[in-house]
């Protein structure tokens, strides 16, 4: 099994560093052969669309690679400001915080794992 | 018009000031924190605006008091090529850029009050509010 990526967003991002996070982090899931990708925004007061995107973008990139990227800890103002926003980040997986989006990730994986060994028995 | 607070956009990393400065002034006359939340991504969205299609500019914030009640009000002026068709800009999902084009209808949405005077080729100016 493939590893999980941790990368906590600790401070109020530029765009310019934003787009660069997405960079790194695609990169290093290839690199390490990531199974999973977690994303704590819990420090980020807010998310616009540009972060919206980014996450989204990563999430995207992620799961061409075959990892699985879940965005945990937002904060309750900042989800119903994304909403009237007009930014539902669909295909994007949320959890509350690590600890959940840590389940989420290891019960995906088995899930997969189970599927992989299915089609190799047929 | 209680104070004025002026920040220039020039580059990526002032949204990240003009974010800053409005939701100080959010902070300062209490609104709550998702309020503040809406009027900072708002803000972010515009400054954004601003200094994509705009080539950059200014942003002025203002503490309103208008009988007991205090407002939070935030103008972006650019000298820009101006919007040629203020509907269709406004409009979620449509840009000329490679941004989602959320910006405008977005922030409209985010706020109390919203206005919008674009003039081809002289400038934009977009000017939020948010009561307490």
């Amino acid at each position: 099994m493939g590893d999980f990526l941790l990368v906590t967003i600790q401070v109020d991002m530029h765009d310019q560093l934003a787009s660069a996070l997405q960079d790194d982090l695609t990169n290093k899931i290839a690199k390490v052969n990531a199974k999973g990708v977690l994303i704590d925004i819990s420090s980020l007061d807010i998310v616009d669309s540009f972060i919206g995107r980014m996450l989204a973008n990563t999430s995207a990139m992620a799961r061409v690679l075959d990892a699985q990227t879940v965005v945990v800890g937002m904060q309750p103002a900042v989800a119903i400001t994304l909403v009237e926003l007009g930014l539902n980040l669909s295909g994007v997986h949320t959890a509350l915080d690590v600890e959940k989006g840590m389940e989420m990730l290891r019960r995906h994986i088995a899930m997969t794992e189970l599927d992989g060994d299915t089609s190799a028995s047929d | 018009m209680l104070q004025t607070e002026t920040i220039c956009v020039a580059a990526s990393g002032d949204i990240v000031a003009v974010r800053h400065a409005v939701r100080r002034q959010a902070v300062k006359i209490k609104l709550s924190l998702v309020d503040q939340t809406k009027i900072v991504t708002a803000a972010s969205e515009l400054a954004r605006n601003m200094l994509v299609y705009g080539g950059g500019g200014e942003v002025t914030l203002e503490v309103l008091q208008e009988g007991v009640r205090q407002g939070l009000r935030a103008h972006f002026v650019d000298a820009g090529p101006g919007i040629p068709d203020i509907n269709l800009a406004l409009r979620d999902g449509f840009t000329t850029g490679n941004g989602m084009g959320l910006g405008l209808g977005g922030a409209k949405r985010l706020v109390n009050e919203f206005s919008i005077e674009s003039t081809v080729g002289k400038g934009t100016r977009v000017t939020i509010t948010r009561w307490r």
